[in-house]
């Protein structure tokens, strides 16, 4: 009941509850923009973000919308144009559009990039949730593989996954998956154990609810927040480590196209020909920059005017 | 202290930018300090207080601006003061007592560093000379082994040792004017006391000018020449203290008064506020002075009236896992009872083993060894199904409705979540029964839909209180339920928890730190120290003539007490 | 602290072992017959003859029951032996030794970059201010971290190697070869630590000791250097410690950009070949690198900050 509780203005004790403003204390709004234009138009970097996104997606479910070139035909004739009004990302060693190729290798990264954060979601949270709520010997033994997963640095975790899986782009995803498992059953755990001490499971225990239904009304919705937001932060991180892998030759098999092997493939003409592997990486670094962006924009940095 | 003003506010206004818009803090206010005075500045949380102590000392949070008016200080304006000038005036001329001791120490220095570093920054001493002086301004704020404390890091201190530490830092270059901004509201009773009395003589003896900040108009009453009262950002009233708190002229003043639970006459508060006293509660047994209970307690089924029983609980916290070290006895060996329809208060400081005690009452928490009987019935080791059972006879209302509402359910969903688990009624009836729920605590039907977000936090313990009826309990145990709201939403709190007593007939176990509170709503209390209940006993008589010697430190220690 | 150290020794052991068993899980126990993928050699399994795979399943101890492999490997372990390269017969260890050494250096020249350039930037954007220098510098990390590695290392090439001509940009020989790797290999470490710090600084600035300094005249920077910084530097710090593996795991990447020899290199071609001993020793060097930086680190912890380890004296009341 100490301090002041204008929003915005100095920190909260820790444990202590800031009340929210009182209402009268609020002035009109000057502006009559809606609130939640004024939220995107102070945002110019989120809304690129968000059509950056959008665009990447319409890229791997509906390639020809974007493209109408083939990504596998070679015209030796138009081998190694630069980037032009043809080929807006110019042309590789065997006349093949580099746009198309990006565009269709959006899908197989993507795909991977999926499969990587729902296998570590989907195992991680199931042990974390696990772990949190129930504790005791469960909670020791998965904590102590957690530390071990993490002790072992996560690219060469994934290269022993790759060795012992075989190549190929699930397995590279698997292989990435597997990585983030460790981390995503922390944040659930951690939330989990934070909820099942919380007043509110308390009050719903001590009025005589049985667990299973604390578990699935209290605990999942309220826990599963800052998992997902971690799912969008592990986005970009997993973009990057499936464009590794796939850059090091471990995922699609050429001809196919991949972002990493993408970028790998123009290595050759570096001196000669810089779109080859400028504009690939560029698309990688533009899409993951765009992809934490929205996950720190979830992540609540904009929590104050929402 | 008469002539000129040693800082003289006038018209000041403070906003803050936030992204919402401009939020006005202070609106305009005007006060004055003469060297040598204490005045006080009283006010609730939110109405902009703590932001003039802030502008006093150039310390305004990012965002915020002062917008208009002078804050003078020895011939110099603060408010246009650039940095340079200001930074020469703080910890030189205007020293500050913040509020937290517990967080407002550098962790990683060693005190006597810190202390010294105000002499250092403006040049009043070398550092060895400095280091010697930060042991006697240690020995000064009343530290027993100064030279010892110097040595040592804030987290080996106590919360007032600590507290003690930033009136050294406050002091050393013996500035004109302290700001203290709630400098004892984070401490324990107790200790409040002790650190503010210390401040006072210092202050007194070397004609040091004291604005201080608080929320309690008792602290401000006791130490204080002249009291400003402020409401959203204004002054609503000012004068000399006796004036204020004998003849307050504005409302706002009086709400404030009547709604600091006075010690002095019980009732007199709601008088003062213009409605008519309430009848306190009757228990429905005349009270037997327990303050020997093992002979009661021997045989539980003998006294008919009894709800709940507890005998010899103990409760033992493992210090760490894997450690052998043996843990902490919070709860050392407690013997109660509860009679139907009587509310029995448990007092006592933080981590005296009261909310423990509450806990293992109601299962909530399994005691170390110890048995706990309700309604002749013997329930320390009832688990599973007859558990569940019990559970609808004996609710809680925990400390926080901010933390006991679950953010994502609506009202309605949480009110009959109790309904929900017995099974009890149909959808539509559970409607109908959320809505005379949330009518019995005074709640308009149409919060039903909404989320505890929306709502304040006084409307959040009435939810939560709602929720605690909603399958008709026996015993309804209150830990803390006002001690998380602002003054005027605990009177309203104490008000509805009074009726509903009155008009259910429930037994209740009511936790408070707070003694003014406890003579409101109990008829018997409790005190419990360190673990052990030291005595129990009616309301009236425990107050009145305190058996133990803990209790009548912990009565004389209530600020408030002398101006009344 | 004796104790202490005896337990975080004990800790540092246990989670080795626990590497070695899950690297020994994953290589071993997945699905796949670890004799044909190492007969295969990268390529397609389907060319190899039973003879080729029984030959190297017996020369590899595979037809002993899984228990007893997974014996005898730790124990050899234990006594520095990992095994051998399916390739070319050289031990492992031996392979990793030889290796070791221009790895050590790009990734100790990398993680020294690392600390300075992610440091100076968070410093700078805490304590500027200029509100524009502030955004640049404080935008910089979310760049850093977003760019893939590899595609780094090469546009760098392009720039300085085949346009400007500054630096060569393939090869190990001498200083100037160091340079470009060691930076590709930095920038990323550099804007995690420049995050972290940055972040860890804005709180550490936020709590209330800070306005206590300023109250007692306390300068800006007196209060950043004197107050913030040292109680800020425990969670980058921390993070160095996590990082060094991942720096030699990063490596792996950039010696393949660079064309350089090193760990990385080595095990570049042993996932390539699926030569499982070599991939093994790998991520055994990963896990020992994460377990002695991470122990220095927790070492360094309490001449950071008093409140760790140092046993609590009973506090006296007021």
């Amino acid at each position: 009941m100490t301090g002041l509780s204008i929003p915005g203005a100095g920190t909260p004790r820790p444990g202590q509850e800031v009340p929210p403003a009182a209402a009268p204390d609020l002035p009109e709004r000057r502006s009559r923009i809606p609130h939640h234009v004024r939220f995107w138009l102070l945002r110019p970097g989120l809304v690129l973000s968000v059509l950056l996104i959008a665009g990447v997606l319409l890229a791997a479910f509906f390639p020809d919308l974007l493209t109408s070139r083939d990504p596998l035909a070679a015209a030796p004739q138009d081998k190694l144009l630069p980037p032009g009004a043809g080929h807006p990302f110019g042309t590789d060693q065997l006349g093949r559009d580099l746009f198309a190729r990006v565009v269709h290798g959006s899908f197989l990264t993507l795909q991977a990039t999926v499969l990587a954060v729902s296998v570590g979601l989907l195992v991680g949270s199931l042990a974390g949730l696990l772990a949190g709520y129930r504790g005791g010997a469960v909670d020791d033994a998965l904590m102590r593989f957690t530390d071990v997963l993490l002790s072992i640095p996560g690219l060469l975790l994934s290269l022993a996954l790759v060795t012992a899986l075989g190549f190929g782009t699930v397995e590279v995803a698997l292989a990435v998956g597997v990585t983030s498992v460790s981390t995503f059953a922390r944040i659930m755990r951690a939330e989990a154990m934070k909820i099942a001490r919380s007043a509110y499971v308390e009050a719903a225990r001590a009025s005589g609810t049985r667990w299973p239904a604390v578990l699935v009304r209290h605990v999942l919705p309220n826990a599963a927040g800052p998992v997902l937001v971690y799912a969008a932060v592990d986005f970009g991180a997993v973009i990057l480590q499936v464009s590794s892998l796939s850059f090091l030759g471990y995922g699609a098999q050429p001809p196919t196209p991949e972002w990493g092997s993408l970028v790998s493939d123009g290595r050759n003409y570096l001196a000669t020909a810089w779109w080859l592997t400028t504009l690939p990486g560029l698309v990688i670094a533009a899409t993951v920059l765009a992809a934490n962006r929205i996950a720190r924009a979830l992540d609540g940095d904009d929590r104050e005017a929402r | 202290m008469t002539g000129e003003p040693l800082l003289d506010i006038r018209d000041l206004r403070i906003s803050y930018r936030t992204r919402a818009g401009t939020v006005p803090a202070v609106r305009g206010i005007g006060l004055s300090v003469l060297p040598g005075e204490v005045v006080a500045l009283v006010g609730e949380s939110g109405s902009g207080k703590s932001t003039v102590a802030h502008a006093v000392t150039g310390l305004l949070p990012r965002g915020g601006s002062v917008d208009a008016g002078s804050m003078t200080f020895a011939g110099a304006d603060l408010a246009r003061a650039d940095e340079s000038t200001l930074r020469g005036l703080r910890g030189r001329t205007i020293g500050l007592i913040p509020q937290d001791p517990m967080v407002s120490l550098n962790p990683v220095q060693r005190v006597g560093h810190q202390v010294a570093e105000p002499l250092i920054i403006h040049r009043l001493a070398d550092r060895p000379a400095a280091r010697r002086r930060a042991v006697e301004l240690l020995q000064e704020a009343g530290l027993a082994e100064p030279a010892q404390v110097a040595r040592q890091y804030p987290h080996e201190l106590s919360g007032g040792m600590r507290q003690r530490v930033l009136i050294a830092i406050a002091l050393a270059a013996r500035p004109r004017l302290i700001v203290a901004d709630e400098p004892t509201s984070a401490l324990d009773v107790t200790v409040q006391r002790k650190i503010l009395d210390h401040i006072g003589t210092l202050t007194r003896e070397r004609g040091i000018a004291v604005l201080l900040i608080t929320h309690d108009l008792g602290v401000a009453a006791d130490r204080a020449h002249r009291v400003a009262v402020m409401s959203r950002g204004e002054i609503v009233e000012t004068g000399p203290v006796r004036q204020v708190l004998d003849s307050p002229r504005h409302p706002y003043t009086r709400g404030l008064l009547a709604a600091v639970p006075g010690l002095g006459h019980p009732g007199a508060a709601l008088r003062e506020n213009g409605g008519a006293p309430r009848p306190r509660p009757v228990p429905a047994v005349t009270p037997l002075d327990d303050r020997d209970l093992s002979a009661v307690a021997g045989n539980p089924a003998t006294a008919s009236g009894d709800l709940v029983v507890a005998e010899d609980l103990v409760k033992e916290f493992s210090a760490r896992r894997g450690e052998r070290r043996t843990g902490r006895r919070a709860v050392d060996s407690v013997s109660l009872r509860i009679r139907r329809g009587e509310t029995l208060a448990l007092v006592g400081e933080s981590g005296s083993g009261k909310s423990t005690t509450a806990r293992m009452l109601v299962r909530l928490t399994d005691p170390t060894s110890g048995r706990v009987i309700f309604d002749g019935q013997d329930i320390t080791h009832l688990d599973g199904g007859e558990l569940r059972r019990l559970r609808r006879r004996m609710q809680v209302v925990h400390q926080s409705p901010y933390a006991s509402l679950s953010p994502r359910m609506s009202i309605a969903e949480i009110v009959s979540e109790p309904l929900r688990a017995f099974r009890i009624g149909t959808r539509a009836e559970r409607s109908r029964q959320a809505t005379a729920l949330l009518d019995q605590v005074r709640l308009p039907a149409a919060l039903l839909g909404r989320r505890p977000a929306e709502l304040s936090g006084g409307q959040r313990q009435r939810v939560a209180i709602a929720r605690a009826l909603a399958l008709g309990p026996d015993l309804l145990v209150c830990d803390e339920p006002v001690s998380a709201l602002d003054v005027s939403s605990q009177a309203q709190i104490l008000d509805l928890l009074v009726d509903l007593q009155n008009d259910l007939g429930l037994g209740c176990l009511f936790i408070s730190h707070d003694l003014a509170v406890v003579r409101q709503i109990a008829s018997r209390v409790g005190v419990m120290h360190q673990g052990k209940l030291l005595e129990t006993g009616p309301v009236e008589k425990v107050f009145a003539s305190p058996f133990h010697a803990y209790t009548q430190e912990l009565l004389a220690a209530v600020p408030g007490r002398s101006a009344r | 602290m004796r104790h202490y150290l005896l337990r975080r020794l004990f800790q540092a052991v246990f989670v080795l072992w626990a590497a070695y068993t899950v690297s020994f899980g994953v290589l071993y126990l997945l699905p796949g017959d670890p004799a044909t993928i190492m007969a295969a050699g990268g390529g397609d399994a389907t060319t190899v003859t039973r003879e080729q795979t029984d030959a190297l399943r017996h020369q590899y101890g595979l037809d002993q029951p899984l228990a007893e492999q997974y014996a005898t490997r730790l124990l050899h372990a234990v006594h520095g032996d990992l095994g051998r390269s399916v390739q070319s017969g050289v031990p492992v260890t031996h392979l990793l030794r030889q290796a070791l050494p221009t790895t050590a250096q790009l990734a100790a020249g990398a993680m020294l970059l690392a600390l300075v350039l992610g440091s100076a930037v968070a410093l700078l954007g805490s304590s500027t201010r200029r509100r524009w220098l502030r955004q640049l510098l404080l935008s910089l990390p979310s760049l850093g971290v977003s760019a893939p590695t590899f595609w780094v290392g090469l546009v760098l090439v392009q720039l300085l190697s085949f346009h400007w001509r500054i630096f060569p940009a393939f090869g190990d020989e001498g200083f100037s070869a160091l340079v470009l790797p060691a930076v590709t290999l930095a920038l990323p470490a550099a804007a995690l630590i420049a995050q972290v710090f940055a972040k860890s600084l804005r709180t550490a600035l936020a709590e209330p000791y800070i306005q206590t300094a300023l109250a007692k005249g306390a300068s800006r920077r007196r209060v950043l250097f004197g107050h913030a910084v040292r109680n800020a530097s425990i969670p980058p710090l921390t993070l160095v410690g996590i990082m060094a593996g991942n720096v030699l795991a990063g490596a792996v990447v950039v010696e393949t950009v660079f064309a350089r020899p090193g760990i990385g290199r080595e095990t570049a071609a042993a996932v390539t070949a699926q030569d499982i001993p070599v991939v093994q020793g790998v991520v055994i060097l990963g896990a020992v690198t994460f377990v002695l930086t991470s122990l220095a680190v927790d070492l360094v912890h309490p001449l950071l900050d008093p409140r760790i380890i140092t046993t609590t004296r009973p506090a006296v009341a007021a």
